[in-house]
């Protein structure tokens, strides 16, 4: 109930648009989106449907159904993205309605059965590639509003590659022996001594943002460990990729228990924030998605992730010991560390509030495994450009600078300087970073 | 009075901001400037003033470059039209209006140009450079490179790029590209693909080494227009690169 309540506020917010959202917006009572005669002209009927497709865009926008419905450089919603998993790869479906080669004659019950029960127009299981696992807990009302607007989209014929999957995966009755084990369908039951603030990020983060597709540790067969909200939700390393995606569960990881709830609010929506900044896949989160909600629900979002438990078991401190050769290791990581990273780390690795990120006793570099340090040093990047933070400051990619030696020494430094202690990296962790897969 | 009051700020200002710092670090916080050009520190670990000086030097000289042409390919990167790795991760998430804007830093970058690189040629193969360069080759339907990079091959605005102040092996590599017409996926009519391919690698390696041979002055400037029959001819690159 306080549940639906949250919905149909969302619902008058979403119908603003989203472009034009503001923190003013919100504040507005009635949408002014048609001109009076126009609206006139409209049956109630047809302004319903529009403020359900309008609300379907949003809910698009968290569930961020685009981001991998989009190969790189296509056309929106077309399908065509690569999945590399272990499992082998996955080409995401063109889900626009065209009745060929997308979804055009699929209707809202096909709809929701791929969501709610992941399974096909055709009845057949659909591979958990497809987080199905999720978006089993998005009501009903809310995937009919989806189905409505991805229907109002333009069809574009895009006819989708077939999936390469890897043997045995590709048995058919494997899949279905994996869903019994992994997947039940089910829904979003509001904890109802909690506020509807706390059950709207709960829903958000458990059902449309499928957080848990990534910040979840995976057993070797792709089943999901503990889900975020779970008793022990780990991290992993997202699959099929070079970068780990930390617990949310943890202070040594992404857990954001101690923090300011403005500054979980802050990260989400542009990126970056004092403490973190995002980079590589959650980057594209906030690109595509997160930095489109409406305050309140980056908010309750918010709330909710600063509410989870402390399960992820504080790791043992692994101090390197302190022999003639690491120090001669470390000392060389020094110098580059001078050379190349104090300009804009500074010389005490304390970075500049929102545009360099801090090192001393940033858990992002320190962080096991430091795949994800390796990488952004190897790779560079830019935190997303969003609404918040339209111009970010970047990180230059080392990889033709600085010899995988050089990268592990220079990462070994600053993991253990300014009271930071973590593991050596080694030079064949970087090279294994080097190399493949995105 | 005053001095006492400063005095006093410093004190408060210190005691403020350094328990707040994270970590705990003793340093003054640094100001960082809020300009593109340091915004633009992991283009120009690349593309910095010394060209020519990265590891396999291929890294192209960008400061200068037609605004159009230094978005289209920021944008081509983005989305793998033009496909380079490095490029693709740093640019990954940027808007196009952020792209816009380091187009335009670059375009109106002024750096000095690099000395000319001594590149040895034969008289046979610098008259196969220059008549290339100068006449094409009709029966080939090969334009001269100065019909669209310009009379003083300083590229046209504002979408041809210049030629020159650019490394051999580079202009060699990029010829390369466009001759197996893997630079820039789906780009049709693709026309320096279609110039490319009529080229043999001999005529490939001249126009290389002459070009990167002469020397930039910096009055040089970009042409500021197209001829019709080329803009036609070249329609897509004069329409962004991006498909339509």
């Amino acid at each position: 109930m306080k549940l639906g309540i949250g919905a149909a506020v969302l619902a008058g917010v979403a119908s603003i648009g989203l472009g034009g959202f503001t923190g003013l917006a919100w504040m507005a009572p009635v949408p002014a989106e048609a001109a009076p005669a126009a609206r006139e002209a409209k049956t109630g009927k047809a302004i319903l449907a529009e403020q359900r497709r309008a609300r379907g865009a949003y809910l698009a926008r968290a569930a961020n159904c685009m981001g991998c419905h989009t190969a790189q450089g296509g056309r929106a919603y077309a399908g065509g993205r690569s999945l590399s998993t272990p499992f082998g790869t996955f080409i995401t479906p063109n889900i626009t309605p065209d009745k060929a080669t997308g979804i055009g004659q699929w209707n809202e019950d096909d709809f929701w059965r791929a969501m709610h029960e992941g399974k096909s127009r055709d009845g057949r299981p659909l591979y958990p590639a497809f987080p199905y696992t999720e978006y089993t807990k998005v009501t009903r009302e809310d995937a009919d509003a989806i189905f409505a607007h991805l229907q109002a989209l333009a069809p574009v014929s895009q006819k989708t590659s077939p999936s390469r999957i890897n043997f045995p995966y590709d048995f058919q009755p494997l899949l279905s022996l994996w869903r019994m084990v992994y997947f039940k369908p089910g829904t979003f039951q509001p904890e109802p001594d909690k506020s509807a603030e706390w059950n709207r990020g709960a829903y958000l983060v458990q059902g449309l943002g499928h957080c848990s597709a990534c910040h979840a540790e995976r057993d070797p067969l792709g089943g999901i460990r503990a889900t975020v909200g779970g008793e022990a939700a780990g991290g992993g390393q997202i699959m099929g990729t070079n970068w780990y995606a930390p617990s949310l569960n943890g202070r040594h990881e992404a857990g954001t228990a101690a923090w300011p709830l403005e500054e979980i609010i802050q990260l989400l929506t542009t990126g970056v924030s004092q403490r973190a900044t995002t980079s590589g896949p959650m980057a594209e989160v906030v690109s595509q998605s997160l930095q489109h909600l409406t305050k309140a629900d980056a908010r309750a979002m918010a709330v909710y992730l600063k509410s989870l438990p402390e399960s992820k078991p504080t790791p043992p401190v692994s101090t390197p010991a302190r022999t003639e050769q690491a120090e001669a290791w470390l000392q060389q990581g020094a110098r580059i560390y001078k050379k190349q990273c104090e300009d804009c780390h500074g010389a005490s690795g304390e970075g500049a509030s929102g545009i360099y990120p801090a090192f001393a006793g940033n858990r992002a570099v320190t962080m096991n495994p430091p795949i994800n340090a390796i990488r952004s040093v190897l790779n560079g990047g830019y935190p997303p450009s969003t609404t918040g933070n339209p111009r970010p400051y970047g990180m230059p990619p080392y990889a033709q600078v600085l010899s995988d030696a050089e990268v592990a020494q220079v990462l070994s430094y600053i993991r253990n300087a300014w009271g930071n202690r973590a593991s050596m990296v080694t030079t064949p962790q970087v090279d294994k970073s080097r190399i493949g897969i995105h | 009075m005053i001095e006492d009051m400063k005095q006093l700020l410093v004190v408060v200002l210190v005691f403020i901001a350094v328990p707040g710092f994270p970590g705990g670090a003793n340093a003054a916080p640094r100001e960082i400037p809020d300009t593109m050009a340091e915004r633009m520190k992991p283009c120009t670990i690349c593309h910095g003033t010394e060209d020519r000086a990265g590891r396999d030097a291929y890294y192209p000289r960008i400061a200068g470059k037609p605004k159009g042409y230094l978005f289209n390919q920021l944008r081509n990167f983005r989305d793998g039209r033009r496909y380079y790795r490095p490029m693709a991760l740093l640019l990954a998430n940027a808007s196009d209006q952020y792209l816009l804007e380091m187009a335009d830093y670059f375009a109106t970058l002024k750096q000095p140009y690099p000395p000319p690189e001594r590149t040895a040629l034969s008289p046979a193969e610098t008259r196969l450079a220059e008549k290339l360069i100068h006449q094409g080759d009709a029966t080939r339907k090969i334009p001269p490179c100065v019909e669209c990079h310009g009379k003083q091959l300083m590229g046209t605005a504002p979408f041809i790029p210049g030629l020159l102040g650019l490394p051999r092996v580079y202009l060699i590599a990029q010829l390369g590209a466009w001759k197996t017409g893997g630079l820039i996926r789906g780009q049709t009519p693709d026309c320096m693909s279609d110039i490319a391919k009529q080229l043999t690698h001999e005529e490939i390696n001249a126009v290389a080494a002459w070009l990167a041979a002469r020397p930039v002055d910096g009055s040089m400037d970009a042409a500021e227009s197209l001829p019709v029959e080329m803009a036609k001819r070249c329609r897509s690159i004069v329409m962004g690169g991006a498909p339509q």
